[in-house]
């Protein structure tokens, strides 16, 4: 185990890489305001951070990222476009498996510029990869915008897209959704015998709670458009598979999407952008022909990645957690903002100097 | 060194242990006054009855400052994180039967599943600006439970008690609760949710895996297990 005094001093070296490269340093409380983790992320982030309580200002977590107030600093007085560095703690409970660190350094950088996002993406990818260069890793990159986009261009229901799209984040939720749509799977339970009454709400017993009479009638009416809709065809179902299921080189793999592409035109927007990438990321000098994609990368780590997602594993050390990820969020400056109407494109990424530490150990420093 | 066992300091499930040990021929007694917490163990020596509250159980087995412990099964799944490496069962008691349940109001014709329960979570909150709220106490196995079916847009607030009565006061639209035969859930005009319950939990006894095992008792635990007729 290295000692905390070195991954800070490590943590500090990789920080300098960023401000030499021109990222203002910043700084953030450790404690931060559960109200707003829980908002955006729900109530799944209590069983990953750390809950504490503060007589007077309520319930505060332990900060379990960076992100969330990277980007609210930035949204209260940041110039654009904005380049940011940042390093330290990072707080998660460890509910299942009690291996894994709950309290760990991190170093970040994130960028703000709504001028020319691809280029932000690259140059993201290219300064975390420089950084780690001494190190051989693997990288794997993915899209989430071109899932986005290919659930979008769906032709079904507006509804049937919006309950894929928020799940797009749960794989398995995801999948049992499209499962259904596509008439696969059979209605959950009771909701044939619902829509077959002339009114459902009949005998329904007092109306209590929040949740009102109209509210209730709402979805009625929705659920009796779904059950009237077709299926998703087998077709598109078969190419959002193909999609997922995409794990090649990013040269390949542009190829095999221009050849989806011509069954699922949604997603050509999405492509052009995920070429034009791949030359900004070849322009830094990163070695597509050898970047590994994969479709469904992203989907799992983090909700509100969006677009542009990568990682850097150990691939002789599968025991330890990826050294860098990161990606982009626009969607989560969406939600952050939405109050005062602000939302600033983002992309960024983080990197654990006590795993860059353990892979240097040994080898040449 | 004797073998401490912790029990249910009052009411049903006291009294249904004493009568689980009893019948399998090892005699739980309180002595001195009855407001006293005191008791012993007649029929084998080395072994002390420790009473306590049932939710406190779980907690002093995963210290060990227990040996063994009868609690309900939700208690220790609630209560303890990764809960098979502090404990371990030795006897599921055939008693406290109790479901952990979901339950929502009985006017929500529209929803039976939790895949219901998702779909109107997320009308909730695009209606109301805040998450569909389950009043509960058992925050980490509803939170579990919602996170494995792919249940969103949900928050979970505290309700020690009454939590029945949580959806008419307007402090939650839903519940998660025990429930042995439904009857006050009914009373207050909800329903449960379609599908297996959350968990099945009924009076268990446990073994501590961090208490001192040391070989005088491992061999009191070796007699008492004898007697009780189960593997140790």
């Amino acid at each position: 185990m290295t000692d905390k005094a070195q991954i800070r001093a490590e943590a500090a070296r990789l920080m300098g890489v960023f401000e030499a490269k021109g990222a203002t340093a910043v700084e953030a409380d450790i404690l931060q305001p559960a109200g707003t983790l829980l908002d955006l992320y729900g109530e799944d982030i209590r069983g990953r951070a750390f809950v504490t309580h503060d007589p007077i200002r309520g319930e505060a977590m332990l900060r379990p990222d960076f992100t969330v107030p990277v980007v609210q600093m930035h949204m209260a007085d940041g110039a654009e476009p904005a380049r940011y560095t940042y390093m330290g703690e990072v707080f998660r409970a460890q509910e299942e498996s009690t291996h894994r660190a709950s309290e760990y350094f991190q170093v970040g950088y994130e960028v703000f510029d709504r001028d020319a996002p691809i280029e932000a993406d690259a140059e993201v990818f290219a300064f975390i990869q420089d950084a780690l260069s001494p190190l051989s890793l693997r990288a794997a990159t993915g899209d989430m915008g071109l899932l986005l986009a290919a659930v979008r261009g769906l032709k079904t229901t507006d509804r049937r897209k919006a309950a894929l799209l928020r799940h797009i984040w749960r794989p398995r939720r995801f999948r049992a959704l499209l499962d259904r749509f596509a008439g696969r799977a059979p209605l959950p339970e009771g909701r044939a015998a619902m829509l077959a009454k002339d009114d459902p709400m009949q005998d329904a017993g007092p109306q209590i709670g929040l949740r009102s009479a109209a509210e209730i009638a709402d979805r009625i009416e929705a659920l009796r458009e779904d059950a009237a809709a077709a299926p998703i065809s087998v077709q598109e179902v078969e190419l959002l598979d193909d999609l997922l299921g995409l794990r090649e080189t990013t040269v390949n793999v542009l190829s095999r999407l221009r050849d989806i592409a011509v069954d699922m035109p949604a997603i050509a927007d999405a492509v052009d952008r995920l070429e034009a990438r791949a030359e900004a990321l070849y322009q830094r000098g990163v070695d597509v022909d050898n970047l590994d994609f994969e479709g469904s990368y992203g989907r799992t780590s983090m909700e509100y990645y969006d677009g542009f997602v990568f990682g850097f594993y150990a691939e002789t050390r599968p025991d330890l957690p990826p050294v860098a990820t990161g990606g982009r969020y626009d969607a989560l400056t969406r939600v952050l903002g939405r109050a005062k109407g602000h939302e600033i494109p983002a992309v960024g990424g983080v990197i654990r100097p006590e795993i860059v530490l353990e892979l240097t150990a040994g080898g040449a420093k | 060194m004797t073998l401490k066992i912790g029990v249910p300091s009052k009411g049903r499930l006291m009294e249904k242990t004493f009568d689980w040990f009893g019948a399998r021929g090892v005699e739980l007694a309180r002595t001195g006054s009855d407001r006293e917490y005191a008791a012993a163990v007649n029929g084998i020596d080395g072994i002390e009855l420790v009473l306590l509250s049932a939710g406190e159980i779980p907690r002093e087995l995963a210290a060990g400052r227990i040996h063994l412990g009868v609690t309900g099964s939700d208690l220790v799944r609630e209560k303890l994180g990764s809960w098979q490496d502090k404990v371990s069962e030795l006897a599921l008691m055939g008693f406290g039967h109790a479901d952990l349940i979901i339950a929502v109001p009985k006017c929500w014709v529209d929803v039976n599943t939790l895949d219901d329960l998702d779909a109107a979570a997320a009308a909730f909150r695009a209606q109301h600006g805040f998450r569909l709220r389950i009043a509960t106490k058992f925050h980490r196995l509803i939170r579990d439970h919602l996170r494995d079916h792919g249940v969103a847009d949900y928050q979970l607030v505290d309700s020690q008690g009454a939590t029945e009565g949580t959806v008419k006061n307007e402090t939650a639209e839903a519940v998660a609760d025990i429930t042995s035969t439904g009857e006050t859930l009914r009373a207050n005009h909800l329903k449960i949710l379609a599908g297996k319950p959350v968990h099945k939990s009924q009076a268990t006894l446990f073994k501590s895996r961090n208490a001192d095992w040391n070989e005088a008792t491992r061999a009191t635990l070796k007699t008492l297990t004898g007697k009780l007729g189960l593997q140790s």
